[in-house]
């Protein structure tokens, strides 16, 4: 089975959709000739051709706005946003139509999309390149946001996600695209959306964590014991089962997540737990995160995402409750 | 080394019938004195049903409705040219467009009442639900029209908007979009002259709304938009230019919004009464009707006729989206995504 990166497992998974369904098509800036910034569409222009691997003039709401207009029409675009603070441009078609169109139209038309998109820091990268706004688009009724954390899953997700009858915003951790290789295989598998995964079973504390921060993380609970560590993977729809029953096991909950600690998705977990398993917490649930700032420059990058130290010392507050 | 002219451009006018009824016959499209006739009664069916909307607003049977009096040329001669296989974007001033393609009118209704489901076209029209943000529809358009290509569908995608939407990023995006892929697409403007309380002068500083196709590389022409012949003939020629794949065409058709911007608007607050009554010498139904009446094409009692049918047709669309059992709180729910998520099947219980 061959070791693939992140890059080359989406890239395996959008050629084995464009294989095997004609009305795939891939538009975006740069993803022909070039394959793309991050190389992640190398091969299929070749492979596919100009018609079904789109090189679009620079301007992200046209892009996800013909986007709308070919999935209403039939087909299944997957745009890409060069990088997720790029989509801000292209917020109003995302909000008011993609989001919308079959509540609108009443299920006469639908908008089977799929937006890839960069997100994320830890890459020195220049300004509104390194952004985290998974919770934005998880606020919008009619979007689902999937965050894969692995080259393994992101194939088997992104595939749910190209074949899912509403539109996606598919985010793909940065710093993840070439830092883990693992087992891909070829052929097709699929992750359910929706679903998380449970990564290390333990019974003395939760952790949560989706996209890159997962990484982070499975670095901290080294060494420790009986920890849990979930995945989300899907943002919205997210998986409260999974989540309330680690959190009845552990009764200790922390969430990491890389974006600002104001109205991040992180709050959003922390008060659905609150309503439905308070009763079997031990201690508060704690949340490591982002600081409420800009994104910073790289020279202040790593003051700013979550550190393993932070997470540890989290996991002792809470421990110590 | 001397300076060149690299490029230079002209715009086109077309105006075929003029505000005494009169053609010049060498423009003339073929039409039959049935379709004809059948123009003039859809745009008597339209000027009803506005009419009949904004008294259904005021006696609060119906919420904030955006009248299309003045424009019925514009929509009903353009909409005249669409195959039903075609693929309609409007925005949303656009009832005559609905009405002259057959959408059922009691939706409409039902729409501008708020009831979402008049909002479900039927499977028979392509026509894609009102648009409430200013211009983003015409990138649907786009990209319909590049699906369209792709499957190889002889099909031509038409949309709408207003000259406000021409300030509109996504309106320049479009444009681009269609002018580098050569797209089928055919942009219809109308220009009313007013983006609520702001004049087509201070939208652009340009001369006219149809050069600015000229800079996405593609054809523009300016149309006398109470016209209805020039409006029947331009929309005609410009549908089967991107039919046989020669790429898109905006339309610019010059009318006039004679009433407010919406029922919740008050246009005497922004323009003057001159203005309107110098428009009201120029209105589209008038001038076809002296131009059927040289024809012999027009009596007395054929208009009492077809205002009493019109009048039938609208009471009956009033009562049948009245009448309509009213939406239960679960259709919120239905619609947002193919199957509900845990969490909206929890939050249904509510209900």
């Amino acid at each position: 089975m061959p070791q693939l990166n992140m890059v080359q497992a989406i890239n395996l998974a959008l050629k084995e959709e464009m294989m095997r369904d004609p009305d795939v098509v891939i538009l975006g800036e740069d993803v022909g000739k070039n394959g793309g910034v991050f190389r992640v569409t190398e091969g299929l222009w070749e492979q596919f051709g100009s018609e079904r691997v789109i090189d679009t003039p620079l301007a992200e709401s046209g892009i996800l706005g013909i986007s709308i207009g070919m999935a209403a029409y039939g087909l299944k675009p997957v745009a890409e946003i060069q990088f997720v603070g790029f989509t801000y441009p292209a917020l109003d078609q995302i909000f008011s139509h993609a989001s919308r169109i079959r509540s609108r139209s009443r299920g006469r038309y639908t908008c089977p999309l799929v937006i890839r998109t960069p997100y994320g820091g830890g890459i020195k990268a220049p300004e509104l390149h390194e952004e985290s706004p998974e919770a934005l688009f998880c606020h919008m009724p009619g979007i689902k946001v999937v965050v894969p954390s692995t080259p393994y899953h992101a194939k088997g997700l992104l595939v749910s996600s190209i074949r899912d009858p509403d539109p996606v915003l598919f985010l793909e951790a940065t710093r993840l695209y070439r830092l883990i290789k693992e087992e891909v295989p070829e052929g097709d598998y699929t992750f359910p959306l929706g679903k998380a995964r449970i990564v290390r079973e333990g019974k003395n504390i939760t952790l949560v964590a989706w996209g890159s921060m997962l990484h982070k993380v499975l670095q901290a609970v080294e060494g420790y014991d009986d920890v849990e560590v979930i995945d989300l993977m899907t943002l919205h729809p997210f998986d409260e089962e999974t989540l309330f029953k680690s959190a009845r096991k552990t009764g200790r909950v922390i969430i990491v997540h890389e974006a600002p600690k104001t109205c991040g998705f992180g709050a959003e977990l922390s008060a659905t737990l609150a309503e439905e398993a308070m009763l079997y917490l031990k201690a508060p649930i704690l949340r490591v995160t982002g600081y409420d700032v800009v994104m910073p420059l790289p020279k202040l990058e790593d003051f700013y995402l979550p550190t393993v130290q932070r997470i540890r010392k989290a996991m002792e507050d809470i421990i110590k409750y | 080394m001397p300076e060149k002219i690299l490029e230079s451009f002209e715009i086109r006018r077309l105006e075929i019938l003029d505000p005494k009824g009169e053609v010049d016959e060498s423009l003339m499209p073929s039409l039959s004195a049935d379709e004809i006739k059948k123009m003039y009664e859809l745009m008597i069916l339209s000027r009803t049903f506005d009419q009949r909307a904004i008294d259904l607003q005021r006696e609060g049977r119906l919420g904030t409705y955006a009248s299309i009096l003045g424009q019925e040329a514009t929509q009903v001669g353009s909409a005249f040219t669409i195959q039903k296989s075609d693929w309609i974007f409007p925005s949303f001033r656009e009832m005559g467009v609905y009405m002259t393609l057959g959408y059922p009118i009691h939706q409409l209704y039902q729409y501008w009442a708020g009831d979402e489901r008049g909002l479900k076209a039927p499977e028979d029209l392509n026509i894609f639900p009102i648009c409430v943000p200013i211009g983003t529809q015409m990138l649907h358009a786009a990209g319909a029209a590049m699906a369209a290509k792709y499957k190889r569908d002889p099909i031509v995608v038409i949309t709408y908007f207003g000259d406000g939407a021409t300030s509109e990023g996504d309106f320049h995006e479009a444009f681009n979009m269609a002018g580098v892929f050569k797209l089928p697409v055919v942009f219809i403007c109308q220009n009313n002259h007013w983006a609520i309380s702001l004049p087509r002068e201070r939208q652009t500083a340009a001369k006219t709304l149809a050069q600015k196709a000229y800079a996405y590389g593609f054809e523009g022409i300016q149309l006398d938009g109470n016209d209805i012949f020039a409006v029947y003939k331009g929309t005609k020629d410009a549908i089967e230019k991107a039919r046989r794949g020669e790429g898109p065409v905006f339309i610019e058709c010059v009318t006039y919004r004679m009433s407010s911007h919406t029922t919740a608007d008050d246009a005497t607050r922004y323009r003057s009464k001159e203005e309107v009554e110098m428009w009201k010498l120029k209105d589209p139904i008038l001038r076809l009707k002296l131009f059927m009446e040289r024809k012999g094409l027009w009596t007395e009692p054929y208009q009492k006729e077809i205002e009493e049918r019109s009048r039938q047709i609208i009471d009956e669309a009033v009562r049948v989206a009245e009448s309509v059992e009213p939406p239960h709180p679960e259709d919120m729910f239905t619609y947002t995504y193919a199957k509900p998520t845990f969490r909206q099947l929890k939050q249904m219980e509510d209900f």
